[in-house]
């Protein structure tokens, strides 16, 4: 199976570390990832909080690549530059809008472009949860993990179509199929503070604060995610979080791909922990831990 | 709030030029305040996003272009879900922020700085650049880097490319030519960038 594939700018730097495992779940799975071209950065929220043509402009330039080269599909890890790209695809629809982008490009774009989905989601459609659990050799018994997805992956609904816009499920499905312990995590929706970590640090670390608050208090080994942006404010700017909250946190934050690729048996290094700011070991030994009391209850059974 | 005068502060068209760009029913907001329960930057507002939503029904242009809460916004689309009239508040909010921006009122200019540095390294790189933009949202707030507390972790596990990723195989021209485009479009239309 093959899919066209826009890493998004973070995968070389903030995010090296979901782009690796994303990879390495895939090749595992069985598919194909192929980059687009000198695809160009999405512009995130400041381009779209700028002017909603400009935004458009820089995604449709990623989509028409994607549709010169005949792809029916294209994925990206990353939930804001989906959002981006649908939203562009969306508005395109409009044809005095069209025109206006198409005016920005080099030339006008192509009519149609291939529909886009974040990895998550391809995954969910293509395998169903057996076929994940069957390759999870490694299960993740012992684990306890707080899924959150994060704002913008299911929202707005009718652009995103991402199940209940406020209660999405996918990420459970696959994390109990990789035999983990899952919390109904009751923030899993809510704002990480998003953008405004370097502007506005006090609004980011009050609201990464109170999902790390709530995490520490459900006893999660882990959270999970599936946003570079999420990840950086809830692991890198941990500490921050904490001071702003007068309290600690050690709560490893790891994207699902990592947690998926740890099931199906892949190393820690092929799956980028060592960029992990909140160190994973704690989880680790425990996963090993029950691992270890695993083999032994099955040699003594048999 | 502050007390007023709604015979002197009010602007008719203001609700029509914010319908028309933003393509919501504003007129149809009951203030049930269901958007400024679910906001999560809503503590850091000087007009909850009802409030904003009823000055816009109001014609209070003034205020409501001149309120912070634009800029504060996290675009996470809370209230949109929320909204039992099916306005699509979070689109209302960037609506008014363009507009906002479009007459040189920007009342969180530090947060205007960061997106505009962010967009300088798109620009010429064809992708972000974490430590052009740190640089230049430095240069541009004139504010010494408030995240120094990250560096040494930041550096210490490579989150930060030492030297930019350009966009390849012409990526990085041609999104410099689209930002070009954008501009020059701009200043013919007479419109801020
Ligand atoms: S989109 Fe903006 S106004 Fe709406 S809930 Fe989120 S932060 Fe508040
Ligand atoms: S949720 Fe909708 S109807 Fe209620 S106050 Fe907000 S915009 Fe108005």
């Amino acid at each position: 199976m093959k899919f066209a594939y826009y890493p998004g700018c973070s995968s070389t730097g903030t995010s090296a570390d979901y782009e690796k495992s994303t990879r390495a779940v895939c090749r595992a799975l069985g598919v194909q990832l192929e980059d687009i071209p000198g695809w160009n950065c999405c512009g995130s929220t400041p381009a779209h909080a700028v002017d909603t043509e400009l935004s458009a402009a820089l995604c449709a330039r990623n989509l028409d690549i994607a549709a010169r080269l005949g792809a029916e599909k294209l994925l990206t890890p990353c939930p804001s530059c989906l959002s981006n790209l649908r939203h562009a695809a969306h508005r395109m629809e409009d044809p005095a809008f069209r025109s206006r982008v198409n005016e920005l490009l080099d030339e006008p774009c192509a009519e149609t472009f291939p529909q886009t989905y974040s990895v998550m989601q391809a995954l969910g459609d293509v395998f169903d949860t057996d076929l994940i659990a069957q390759r999870a050799g490694q299960k993740l018994k012992g684990l306890k993990l707080a899924p959150y997805y994060g704002c913008l992956m299911s929202r707005p609904a009718e652009i995103m179509r991402f199940g209940d816009p406020e209660n999405p499920t996918l990420m459970e499905n696959l994390l109990a199929a990789c035999g983990a312990e899952v919390l109904d995590f009751p923030l899993k929706t809510d704002c990480c503070g998003a953008s405004h970590g370097i502007p506005e640090r006090s609004v980011t670390a009050r609201l990464s604060g109170r999902i790390l608050q709530m995490a520490q208090t459900m006893n999660a080994d882990a959270l999970v995610v599936a946003c570079p942006l999420c990840q950086m404010n809830l692991d890198l700017r941990q500490r921050q979080a904490a001071k702003a909250a007068g309290t600690e946190f050690n709560i490893p934050v790891l994207y699902f791909t990592q947690v998926m690729g740890l099931a199906f048996g892949l190393s820690p290094r092929e799956l980028g922990f060592e960029k992990l700011c909140v160190s994973p070991q704690p989880l680790l030994d425990k996963l090993a831990a029950a691992r270890r009391t695993d083999a032994s209850d099955r040699k003594v059974n048999s | 709030m502050d007390v007023i005068n709604l015979v002197q502060a009010r602007d008719p068209s203001f609700i029509q030029d914010v319908e028309s760009e933003s393509g919501q029913h504003v007129a149809s907001c009951y203030q049930c305040g269901n958007c400024t329960a679910g906001c999560p930057a809503g503590f850091a507002y000087d007009m909850q996003a009802h409030q904003i939503m009823r000055g816009v029904q109001l014609g209070l242009k003034d205020q409501v272009l001149g309120a912070k809460s634009l800029w504060m916004c996290l675009s996470c689309s809370t209230c949109s879900q929320r909204c039992p009239n099916n306005i699509d508040v979070a689109a209302v909010m960037e609506t008014l922020r363009h507009m906002a921006r479009r007459e040189g009122r920007v009342a969180v200019p530090r947060v205007n700085k960061f997106w505009l540095s962010f967009l300088d390294t798109v620009r010429y790189c064809g992708r972000t650049y974490e430590l052009g933009v740190m640089a230049l949202y430095m240069l541009r707030s004139l504010r010494v880097f408030t995240d120094v507390d990250l560096a040494p972790q930041a550096l210490a596990k490579r989150k930060l490319d030492l030297i930019p990723h350009g966009a390849p195989d012409g990526g990085a021209e041609a999104v410099g030519r689209i930002v070009e485009r954008y501009k020059k479009r701009c200043e013919r239309e007479g419109v801020r960038p």
